[in-house]
């Protein structure tokens, strides 16, 4: 079995450093198959948030050589055989100990949105919607909650404005409320001012580290965005609501 | 639970990564594509003439609002739309037909979704790739400070949809030389061109919301039915629209440069006319 050498951070609030490793690794071997037989023969206190080794409870987000990705999904027959593996915690958010992050700021920013509010039943007393209607909110509800897309974001990661924007994640979930086709609710004032719409300069790394290949950028966040220009800077749009009510934003 | 960011090992600062692979090939490549293109077609912007050559009319000068007759490969008096070049352009600029209109398709490409990624990461730094380190700003505002003109990219889209209609006007006269049908290299750049242009247009994102990305039903009416179709069928292109924006950005300069050339007597257009 070749051995291969992985450069761990370890420490926790107060501060740590780089921990080498040298392991043996089996074929088809993923990084956190690594990580947990590090665990299990070198360091037993090594902290590390995994659950699905599946790619699909987006536990074990981790920044492996410098880019956010799962550690059950990136598999070591992707790195040259001499390569140094440096794996890290997440760079947003404040790091527990070793690679597990507290991403509670998230769940918080989650509880502000307002939730889905049905629209009144139909004269037969049901609510219909087709599935063409749904495509594009069935994407969205791929996402596992892994926060990699709140990870590489340039306005949470290097500019911390957490106060003002709600991130890649948020900004889908509220995309899918939008678009839903039997939602009642108006978000866009929301989208625009506490969530921070505009604050995403759509550079596109969220939908570039998307395990779940979900179009973040293309399908939820530009699309929000529109909708925001629809409501407060296209004069044509303004005027049409005035002269026809509502329809006039569709 | 406040914290430097520097516990959990990451590098802090502009351009900072602990990336290994090579992301600044693609960041490079783009401030070359971007750079190259704006330092030609400003050049080109300020050419008072050669962007013509019958039958074809450089993309860069069209549609075409005055002409100043006489001048080195200008368009005839009767191409021009509003006649002869007026009297109170000042004396200082140079004649260009392109001074006049390049600003449409400019407007339409600066406030492109694809190219506002393209140039934040390439000139803005903001950031220059992905999980590397962003330029360190006191107060990140995104696009709601001075960049608030981004929200206007759909008044831009209702120009360049007029300049797509006088693109296939120009392309369909390039095929014709005093009244008789033929086909030269020019004739088929300026088809490609206007093509190009179309799957550009045609998968732009506002373009997409418009054609029916607002509805939150497809199914309600047949309105919303025959929108949901043609918003499917912006999808299709929207997933290249970065493609096609490049390739387009390519082919439009590389057609004023094919008329240029051929106006100035450089290049031979062979053509069924002989």
């Amino acid at each position: 079995m070749p051995e291969r050498r992985f450069r761990v951070w370890r420490g926790d609030a107060r501060g740590g450093g780089f921990q080498e490793y040298a392991v043996e690794v089996d074929p088809g071997m993923v990084v956190l198959d690594v990580i947990h037989r590090i665990q299990a023969r070198q360091a037993n206190d090594l902290a590390v948030r995994w659950n699905c080794k599946a790619g699909k409870c987006g536990s074990c987000s981790m920044e492996i050589n410098g880019r956010p990705r799962l550690g059950c999904m990136t598999r070591m027959n992707m790195f040259g055989a001499d390569e140094v593996i440096t794996v890290q915690p997440l760079k947003t958010f404040p790091v527990v100990k070793d690679l597990v992050t507290d991403v509670a700021w998230n769940y918080e920013r989650n509880k502000r949105i307002p939730p889905f509010k049905p629209r009144p039943r139909g004269a037969d007393g049901q609510h219909r919607m087709m599935q063409n209607d749904v495509d594009r909110v069935q994407e969205f509800r791929k996402c596992i909650e892994c926060f990699l897309c709140q990870d590489v974001c340039h306005v949470l990661r290097d500019h911390d404005r957490k106060d003002a924007f709600v991130g890649p994640r948020f900004m889908i979930r509220l995309a899918s409320l939008e678009m839903h086709p039997l939602d009642a609710a108006d978000r866009i004032p929301a989208v625009r001012a506490e969530f921070g719409s505009g604050l995403c300069n759509i550079t596109r790394c969220c939908t570039e580290v998307c395990p779940e290949h979900i179009g973040i950028t293309d399908n939820g966040i530009i699309p929000l965005k529109e909708r925001v220009v629809d409501r407060y800077y296209d004069p044509i749009q303004w005027l049409a609501r005035r002269i026809f009510g509502r329809g006039g934003e569709h | 639970m406040e914290q430097t960011i520097r516990v959990g090992g990451h590098a802090r600062g502009l351009a900072a990564t602990g990336r290994t692979d090579r992301w600044w090939v693609g960041t490079l490549l783009t401030l070359l594509g971007l750079t190259g293109f704006v330092a030609y077609a400003t050049w080109a912007a300020f050419q008072p003439g050669h962007f013509f050559h019958d039958p074809y009319i450089s993309p860069f000068s069209s549609p075409l609002l005055f002409v100043r007759p006489g001048a080195a490969g200008a368009a005839p008096l009767q191409h021009a739309w509003f006649g002869a070049w007026p009297s109170w352009w000042p004396s200082w600029l140079p004649a260009s037909p392109s001074l006049l209109i390049l600003i449409f398709p400019l407007s339409f490409r600066l406030t492109c979704y694809y190219f506002r990624k393209a140039y934040y990461r390439a000139y803005a730094a903001s950031p220059p790739g992905c999980a590397v380190g962003a330029l360190p700003r006191s107060e990140y505002r995104g696009e709601t400070g001075l960049l608030i003109f981004q929200n206007l990219h759909r008044y831009a889209l209702y120009f360049i949809l007029v300049f797509m209609v006088v693109h296939y006007y120009d392309t369909f006269w390039a095929f014709f030389r005093d009244g008789v049908f033929g086909v030269g290299v020019g004739s088929i750049v300026l088809t490609i061109d206007a093509a190009l242009l179309t799957l550009y247009v045609f998968g732009c994102h506002s373009w997409r919301h418009l054609l029916g990305g607002k509805l939150d039903c497809f199914s309600c009416d047949a309105s919303s039915r025959l929108r949901h179709g043609a918003w499917r069928k912006a999808s299709i292109l929207n997933a290249s629209h970065g493609l096609f924006g490049w390739l387009s950005l390519f082919w439009v300069a590389f057609s004023d440069y094919y008329v240029r050339m051929v106006s100035m007597g450089r290049i031979h257009d062979f053509s069924t006319w002989g």
